[in-house]
């Protein structure tokens, strides 16, 4: 769908209608976050998720993980309609456990990455990324 | 003057969504190359700007970055893409690209001084005119369409060889004329909206237009690699776009009314670095 | 997707033993999602690259999942340990079964 201006405002207002349904939305990144740890609790820790607080176009979201323990980082994108973006996986010539990439959004919402560490443990780190609509953009 | 004032006036309402202005950075590319991005207008303009600065200081920090080094401007993989067709032989003689001009770094300085009066032709070409005309003429191929991948790419590729040397195109002479008739084109309102590219990319840049930021409409960032659709686009496709957003009938790509609009809009950057392939909204 | 598909890949010539590089990589690539819709309002099948390795001498550096929202052109950066010299393997992994590949030697010195 083109984000037209009607469609962002019926967006909105379906937002709205939605929020009474919360456990709608949220129960894909839900699911795709106990099928990554197994259903192991997950913290917060040695995991930096950086992208930009408003992204010029949501086509190309610069996004970078970060993390000095991390064997396993999950990124998904929380309002997108299917969360998962990418899953990066560190082997033995890794000499860090950062990463970068660029991801689409379908519109303003929170990106999360969690982490599975050398100790076993999983953390999360998220970040709220505003998606603009352009002008008249030609 | 105008600029002087929008930015004091930003300054007091940073916090304001009504005033985008371009930002204090500057632009070098892969860490070599210093190019200009805001210069003194050209004499032409000095009535009407104090300063030309081009779209990439109205953009994002991420979207500046990305320019910035070769290897992070998606638009560089169209510009190697058309290094490899620049070697490989077309058409009923058996030429390709280099077997006239050898290396494509021979090209650097070409992109800067088109759109250019052709003498023997007699009229203002555009840099793609000029590709087409070595295809059909010197090489027995068949002309590429306007704006369409092959002859994007091969502008953006011709470009890239010209980064960091400043527009040059010529207005007087024999282009004159052309250049007269971009410059009407320039101030003339066009469609339901009644706007002129003068409306907003001369009276209003550094405002928002919605949630995006008005720039002084250079092009001498064209062919640019738009994030929104991911490939490189032409400075008529553009062009287009724009009067069409005025809800007008618009001129095609390849028009003679957009060769002299490209010859005028450029030279209102005469003095910019050229920067094409360039990373924009 | 096949054709037209063209890999780059930056790593520096050279380094010290024991160095950390940072290799930068960018295919040319649509990354079709499958949510959109053609004029006709039929669903454009997805066709994406979803899978992106990168080793040194054999060993892995990074092996990452690519879903359909990495964006057209998929970029990635990341660093890796140079003990010594040696060749990194890239290799990326379509839908549509095809593999891209590309290879860098690095020298020691």
């Amino acid at each position: 769908m083109e984000l037209t201006r009607r469609n962002a405002i019926l967006l909105g207002a379906s937002a709205v209608l939605a929020s009474g349904l919360p456990a709608l939305a949220s129960t894909v990144t839900d699911d795709a976050i106990a099928t990554f740890t197994g259903g192991a609790a997950v913290g917060e820790g040695d995991l930096k998720l950086t992208a930009p607080e408003i992204a010029e176009n949501g086509n190309t979201v610069p996004i970078e993980v970060a993390s000095s323990t991390a064997v396993e980082i999950m990124v998904l994108a929380t309002g997108n309609p299917t969360p998962s973006v990418a899953t990066f996986k560190f082997g033995s010539m890794a000499a860090t456990r950062n990463a970068s990439t660029r991801i689409r959004l379908a519109g303003t919402q929170d990106v999360v990455a969690i982490a599975k560490l050398e100790d076993g443990s999983f953390v999360q780190a998220s970040s709220a990324v505003k998606v603009t609509i352009g002008g008249c953009g030609g | 003057m105008k600029y002087v004032t929008g930015a004091a006036l930003a300054s007091l309402l940073t916090t304001s969504l009504a005033f985008a202005d371009p930002v204090d950075d500057t632009l070098i590319l892969n860490e070599e190359t210093d190019m200009i991005t805001r210069t003194a207008a050209p004499a032409h303009l000095s009535d009407t700007l104090d300063e030309v600065m081009s779209g990439w200081l109205f953009r994002g920090t991420e979207t500046r970055a990305m320019q910035a080094d070769d290897f992070d401007n998606p638009g560089m993989i169209f510009v190697e893409q058309a290094q490899d067709s620049w070697m490989i032989a077309e058409g009923t003689e058996g030429k390709s690209c280099s077997s006239c001009h050898n290396d494509m770094d021979s090209m650097a300085g070409v992109k800067a001084t088109y759109p250019k009066w052709n003498e023997e032709a007699g009229e203002v070409r555009t840099l793609q005119m000029q590709m087409n005309n070595c295809r059909t003429e010197r090489m027995g191929a068949e002309a590429w369409g306007y704006d369409k991948t092959p002859a994007i790419n091969m502008e953006a590729a011709l470009s890239a060889v010209s980064r960091g040397l400043p527009v040059n195109v010529a207005i007087d002479g024999p282009a004159q004329s052309a250049w007269e008739l971009g410059k009407e084109l320039y101030y003339t309102r066009t469609g339901q909206l009644e706007l002129s590219c003068a409306n907003c990319h001369e009276d209003s840049y550094g405002m928002m237009i919605r949630a995006d930021h008005l720039s002084q409409g250079q092009i001498n960032g064209f062919p640019v690699y738009r994030l929104k659709n991911t490939k490189l686009n032409g400075v008529h496709s553009r062009f287009k776009g724009c009067v069409r957003d005025t809800r007008a009938e618009t001129y095609k790509p390849g028009s003679a009314e957009f060769v002299a609009l490209e010859l005028y809009v450029a030279s209102r950057g005469n003095g910019l670095s050229v920067e094409g392939p360039s990373i924009r909204n | 997707m096949a054709s037209g598909v063209k890999p780059r890949v930056k790593v520096p010539k050279k380094a010290a033993a024991g160095d950390v590089i940072t290799i930068k990589t960018l295919i040319s690539h649509k990354m079709e999602s499958g949510q959109r819709k053609d004029k006709e309002g039929n669903v454009i099948p997805r066709s994406i690259i979803n899978r992106f390795t990168c080793d040194f001498n054999g060993e892995n550096v990074v092996d990452i999942t690519l879903e359909p929202a990495i964006s057209t052109n998929p970029f990635f950066e990341f660093e890796a340990k140079v003990p010594e010299a040696g060749e990194f393997q890239f290799t990326w992994y379509d839908d549509d079964g095809s593999v891209y590949e590309a290879t860098k030697s690095i020298a020691i010195g």
